[in-house]
């Protein structure tokens, strides 16, 4: 059977590398920040949340008309359409291409979709070489780790652990560590491959279906560069990405960077839709789960994701736990209501990564209402028993607390006493789960109940006194 | 069944009850600025420069722009460069090109964007493998936003087209921006309208 992923184990190992787990939680924040402000400078942004996730509705609730019309449209441009039913036939399909026509080197650009069906190591088994070229995930290809973030994939990295990768498998001095040099040396060794490799590869933001186009949204220059050197290229989409229409881009386009990078566009957006003369063009629909979740009326609106990662920059436990502690290809709120999909027993402490504070769905640019679904797995997680052991006794325990008034009342008022008169080593000590990573809010003088019996248990009509309500910080 | 089958028939099976499609209003900018200036704050913010060329000659201009610059190979007859370019040219035989010249077909103002085609590069891996990007921009040619953009659909019939922000970037090491990732390490925009003669 799969081994279930513990999350908060996982988790109390990234924030033991303490330089490591500030610097995330900071560079992830700032990305927020940026947004922030990139949606505050547009007033139609809520509008364009709106509009996307209108379409997005619309696409997936007519799919397999907006497939075929994107199959019927991609063959009349030249490509050769694939379908697969799952990752070992994604898989499959891809080595089948590349093997009928002797490709040793595949060039490719960063695909969550590929990472998904595990394709490196299959194609590699079989004798042929992958080259990640976006640089976050080349540097995670190289340290033999998948990518921490959608977006991001080496955020969890600092350029002391590039500059250790980078020497050990790419010749550069160990001991220089600086981020100019360590990415020019990047560019340096992948030119090369881009030149000579037999086939190039990317995924797809967008697949739009009046004209068979596949959309990529990049900033390297390492997609476009996989594409028009290589004599035969191929493109994996999951199916969700199909939208109707070439004007419909005007919306997600406006929002991906905004929401990922807070910046207004990503320094490239590509729009592949015939190979070039001489040029063979491939592209697979993969299916690998997403019809199993269509047809979940909890979860189906999860699909409509764009993969901006904007949930991840904002949710607390994401970035103090960082997203290898998820162990799933999709970490962070989105992973949390996807994985699961994939596997219930080996994701099953996913949706408890989660403060349930509904900042994932205010940011999300196709308002998928991701906490709600967290709450939801939670639920189903539950009731199929797939709940942690130390969870099931921490809500059995609470279960009878909370039934309970009186033993209430008594938890309540020694919580209380406890967090007022308790010397800071006590709260704040390894053994504290609650006193990690974050400071405890002041204890109210009283219990809310004693607050009661005080000021209205007798008169009700009495207005309390300001500032001397419960939890109130007067001294 | 065959895997093509076999999943239409899923999804027909699993489909939610069907949604409208939303129309897509147009958004009028607040922004007072000219289309222009705010293309060229765009393209500024994404770390590429807009210079105004006036009537110099372009081959001279591109000269002193990149000084070190040995192979010039562009695309528009406006510049002639040192490299023959032509839909024939081996992409590969790009590598060596300092300097990569075309002309774009629009730009937008919102984002800095300019759009290239297949057509307008001749070669696409211009675009890309030159260290450096020169690109001529009728500064008349410019248009608000990505709505906009997006609704010039014959745009869109060609076999490929890309939206250029600025150089090639990543920020994937400590958030640190470098310019000049895996494709050009700087891009120059030149406002300079298109001559009658040079329409394509």
């Amino acid at each position: 059977m799969t081994r279930r992923i513990d999350h908060s184990e996982a988790a109390s190992r990234f924030i033991k590398a303490k330089d490591h787990a500030e610097f995330h939680d900071r560079r992830l924040w700032d990305l927020r920040g940026k947004r922030d402000r990139e949606s505050a400078a547009l007033p139609e942004w809520e509008e364009l949340r709106t509009l996307a996730s209108g379409i997005k509705d619309h696409a997936l609730t007519h799919l397999a008309e907006y497939l075929e019309e994107f199959e019927r449209n991609a063959i009349a441009n030249g490509a050769t359409v694939h379908w697969a039913r799952d990752a070992a036939e994604h898989n499959q399909v891809v080595h089948g291409i590349l093997a009928a026509r002797g490709a040793k080197v595949l060039v490719k650009s960063k695909s969550m979709l590929t990472d998904e069906c595990d394709m490196r190591p299959y194609l590699e088994a079989r004798g042929i070489e992958v080259m990640e070229t976006d640089l976050g995930e080349r540097i995670q290809q190289l340290d033999g780790e998948p990518p921490s973030h959608i977006v991001v994939p080496a955020v969890h990295k600092l350029r002391g652990d590039v500059a250790r990768v980078f020497s050990e498998k790419i010749g550069t001095d160990p001991a220089k560590s600086d981020v100019h040099y360590l990415a020019e040396s990047q560019r340096g060794h992948t030119r090369p491959y881009f030149l000579e490799a037999d086939a190039g590869m990317t995924g797809a933001n967008f697949a739009i279906a009046e004209t068979g186009t596949i959309v990529v949204c990049t900033n390297e220059g390492n997609a476009d560069l996989s594409v028009h050197l290589p004599k035969l290229y191929i493109a994996s989409v999951g199916i969700e990405k199909v939208i109707p229409k070439v004007e419909h881009l005007g919306v997600f386009v406006r929002m991906l960077s905004r929401s990922a990078l807070g910046s207004p566009i990503t320094q490239l957006t590509s729009h592949f839709r015939r190979p070039r003369p001489g040029q063979e063009m491939h592209i697979v629909l993969v299916d690998n789960g997403r019809m199993e979740r269509l047809g979940m009326a909890d979860f189906w609106y999860s699909l409509k994701c764009i993969r901006c990662g904007a949930c991840m920059n904002t949710c607390p436990v994401y970035r103090r736990s960082g997203g290898l502690s998820y162990g799933a290809t999709y970490s962070g709120p989105i992973g949390v209501i996807i994985d699961p999909t994939f596997n219930l027993r080996k994701f099953s402490s996913l949706p408890f990564a989660s403060t349930l504070n509904g900042s994932c769905t205010n940011v999300c640019p196709v308002r998928i209402n991701i906490h709600e679904q967290i709450y939801k797995w939670r639920q189903v997680i539950a009731g199929r028993s797939q709940l942690p052991i130390v969870k099931q006794e921490a809500m059995r325990a609470a279960g009878k607390v909370l039934a309970s008034p009186k033993l209430y009342r008594a938890a309540t008022e020694a919580a209380t006493t406890s967090l007022s008169v308790m010397p800071r080593a006590v709260a704040y000590n390894p053994l504290n789960a609650w006193g990690r990573q974050r400071e405890l809010p002041g204890a109210p003088k009283y219990t809310f109940r004693q607050w009661y019996l005080k000021n209205r248990a007798k008169s009700s009509s009495r207005t309390p006194p300001r500032g001397d309500g419960p939890g109130s910080k007067s001294k | 069944m065959s895997s093509r089958d076999d999943i239409l028939a899923r999804i027909r099976a699993a489909q939610p009850a069907p949604t409208a499609l939303p129309e897509v209003p147009a958004f009028d900018s607040a922004d007072e600025r000219s289309l222009a200036e705010r293309f060229r704050a765009g393209v500024t913010r994404m770390g590429g420069k807009v210079i105004g060329a006036g009537s110099a000659d372009l081959d001279e201009l591109v000269r002193e722009l990149h000084k070190g610059a040995r192979v010039v190979a562009s695309a528009t007859p406006e510049v002639e460069g040192n490299r023959v370019l032509s839909a024939a040219t081996d992409p590969a035989s790009l590598a060596d090109v300092d300097v990569g010249v075309v002309r774009a077909r629009f730009g937008v103002a919102e984002t800095g964007s300019v759009w290239l085609t297949d057509a307008d590069f001749q070669v696409s891996a211009l675009g890309f493998l030159s260290q450096h990007l020169v690109v001529l921009l009728d500064p008349a040619a410019i248009v608000a936003d990505m709505h906009d953009a997006y609704r010039r659909r014959g745009e869109f019939d060609a076999a490929y087209g890309v939206f250029m922000t600025g150089p090639s970037a990543t920020a994937d090491i400590e958030g640190v921006l470098i310019h000049g990732a895996q494709g050009i390490r700087s891009m120059t925009v030149v406002f300079r309208e298109q001559a009658l003669g040079d329409r394509r």
